[in-house]
């Protein structure tokens, strides 16, 4: 490794965070989106670079001004922070690059420089949690970026956002300090911060009681950040009221980075160590799971607003990723892990294809969308083609993870095929709720007296057809994403790769 | 086991339960916050009261004392940054709520929801 290259884990929270001073000062609008969208590139670049570095098996360790863990504060970088890392960084990018007409458009020029200095923070925020090794300074991170997303989310010109941000508010400050409460039972019994040193000292400890209290904790509170079904109350407003760049980037990557913290805490700090917990885990996450697939995908089939619709479709989604993750198995959780990346690639280009709608059509009620397709054709093949992937259509990115998790399932016997059953049905819904988006779109009359004017810009169509063709690309050539997420699979179960 | 022995921890689980509650069941924004900012300031004394030894002081090192007992400095540390955060995210909060008394000229949630109803 050259000289500069040892420090690539620590550039990438640092990038973004220090040029967030700067972009505060920068004037006119134009050269604040330029500089983030720049940084933002920057940031995707260390995370392919780092990406490069684990598959080439390199342990990525960092010690922050050279003290040694674990006094010192680490940072380290395996397969499962580096897929979350490149699912991360390219959300940011893409949405960024699509995000100034729209952002033009709804935020006066005066406050965009906030705007892109609190997306940059955000940014900071996620990266940070993914590269850190030390749980309080992934508190801190969780924090920064959670303060940014509310202020992105607020940030718009849409009054309803204001109510549901103040709900994401007190709902993401109760999780993060649910998980606060269960760093500080750890710390408590074992007296240290460093994630790979306190998974040694929770061994030592005689009275597991504080432990297994500190895992309900954790769990719940880190539940609440990724919406798991009956927590997700949050989400559906908070998504479809923000402008649509800012529903882009969270859509793609928030939820997921909590389900990291869940997965990594669960996987490699308790479920080693306490009795019995990989069933108990097992137990509570799987119904959950199963709920969120069929009661979120039953809400998207009878909602009206399209932003919404998709919001439901993501906390369905989030479904998915955990019911992987309940099988406890080597195979489950790389279809949980694939299906991170899968899904941020899907919501991805469906919610740039409502970014190109939204700068036409005067609202995103699914009845005023009548005959899109004329007009915008482009647009609407796009939507098509995500929703394909969406669904799991063999070819596709989504068709992959559902591969993995069907044959995750059937390792399991006659459970198995009844979560078989539940996935099937989940992708039915899918199909119907994305084909009432499309029957409109395609076969209605265009309504009387709506003036749809043409084709999104090409600035916004470019990005949105180049993350559906990714989702083809990763469909059918998945060796990135199966390598990274079978190797994140072995770290969590603690098996070397 | 010896219940009230340690007494400190029932304080820390009372005052957690108040925020709480006050965070569910009011309804006038404000006092929501007040609730969440209750249920921060509870774990912060869950922390400090964990690096509390008896007779312990400052971990101040002086010459030719020994045998002196340290309070633990780290769960103190950590609770300034944690106090940073809570203020942010109560800052934060009230920036909000000012924004939705400007646009709906309340802070009582029922009224809001009932205003984007119509």
């Amino acid at each position: 490794m050259s000289a500069w290259a040892q420090h690539l884990p620590a550039l990438q929270v640092g990038v973004p965070l220090l040029t967030t001073p700067i972009i505060v000062l920068l004037r006119p609008h134009g050269l604040a989106w330029a500089a983030a969208t720049l940084t933002s590139c920057f940031t995707f670049f260390i995370a392919v670079m780092l990406t490069l570095a684990v598959l080439d098996g390199q342990q990525v360790q960092y010690s922050m001004g050279g003290w040694p863990a674990p006094h010192g504060i680490a940072l380290s970088v395996d397969a499962f922070s580096a897929i979350l890392l490149l699912i991360v960084t390219g959300a940011s990018t893409v949405a960024l690059l699509a995000a100034r007409q729209i952002v033009n458009a709804e935020i006066e020029a005066s406050r965009q420089p906030l705007f892109y200095t609190a997306w940059l923070l955000a940014l900071a925020g996620f990266v940070g949690i993914l590269v850190s090794a030390d749980a309080f300074n992934i508190f801190v991170f969780m924090e920064i970026s959670s303060l940014a997303s509310y202020v992105l989310i607020a940030g718009g010109s849409d009054r309803r956002a204001l109510p549901a941000v103040f709900k994401y508010l007190v709902m993401g400050t109760i999780g993060a300090t649910f998980y606060l409460i269960g760093i500080g039972l750890i710390y408590l019994m074992t007296g240290t911060l460093n994630l790979a040193d306190m998974e040694v000292r929770i061994r030592e400890v005689s009275d597991q009681k504080p432990i297994l209290v500190a895992a309900g904790f954790i769990t719940i509170g880190l539940a609440l950040k990724a919406a798991v079904f009956p927590l997700h109350l949050w989400l559906p407003n908070a998504y479809t009221y923000a402008p649509v760049p800012v529903t882009v980037f969270l859509a793609a990557c928030s939820t997921k980075v909590s389900l990291y913290l869940l997965l990594r805490f669960d996987f490699f700090l308790f479920q080693p160590n306490l009795l019995n917990h990989n069933i108990q885990f097992s137990y509570f996450i799987m119904p959950l799971a199963i709920l969120a697939i069929l009661a979120a995908s039953s809400l998207a089939m009878i909602e009206r607003n399209l932003k919404r619709l998709l919001a439901y479709s993501s906390i369905a989604q989030v479904g998915y990723i955990l019911l992987g993750a309940s099988l406890v198995s080597l195979i489950g959780l790389t279809a949980s892990v694939i299906h991170m990346f899968n899904h941020a690639l899907a919501k991805a280009a469906l919610f740039l294809c409502v970014a190109c709608l939204a700068t036409r059509c005067v609202n995103l009620r699914i009845d005023s969308l009548r005959g899109v397709a004329k007009q915008m054709p482009w647009t609407m093949a796009a939507f098509l083609l995500a929703g394909l992937s969406l669904i799991g259509v063999p070819g596709t990115a989504g068709f992959i993870s559902k591969w993995y998790l069907i044959t995750a399932a059937l390792d399991e016997g006659l459970l198995g095929v009844g979560l078989i059953v539940v996935v099937a049905a989940g992708s039915l819904m899918a199909v119907y709720y994305l084909w009432r988006v499309i029957e409109v779109a395609y076969f209605d009359k265009t309504n009387e007296g709506t003036k749809i004017v043409g084709e999104a810009p090409l600035g916004i169509l470019v990005v949105c057809w180049l993350v559906v063709l990714s989702n083809y690309y990763f469909g059918l050539a998945p060796w990135l994403s199966t390598t990274l997420s079978s190797a994140a699979a072995q770290i969590l179960l603690g098996q070397v790769p | 086991m010896d219940w009230l022995g340690v007494y400190y921890y029932w304080a820390f689980a009372a005052l957690l339960m108040i925020g709480f509650y006050a965070v569910i069941a009011k309804s006038n924004l404000i006092k929501k916050l007040i609730g969440l900012s209750m249920f921060q300031s509870a774990v912060f004394l869950l922390y400090i009261t964990m690096g509390k030894i008896d007779d312990g002081t400052a971990p101040i090192y002086h010459e030719g004392v020994s045998q002196q007992i340290f309070s633990n400095p780290l769960p103190q540390v950590l609770i300034l940054t944690a106090i940073v955060v809570g203020i942010s995210t109560v800052a934060l909060g009230l920036g909000i709520i000012v924004r939705i008394q400007e646009e709906y000229g309340s802070i009582e949630e029922h009224e809001i929801l009932g205003i984007d109803e119509r």
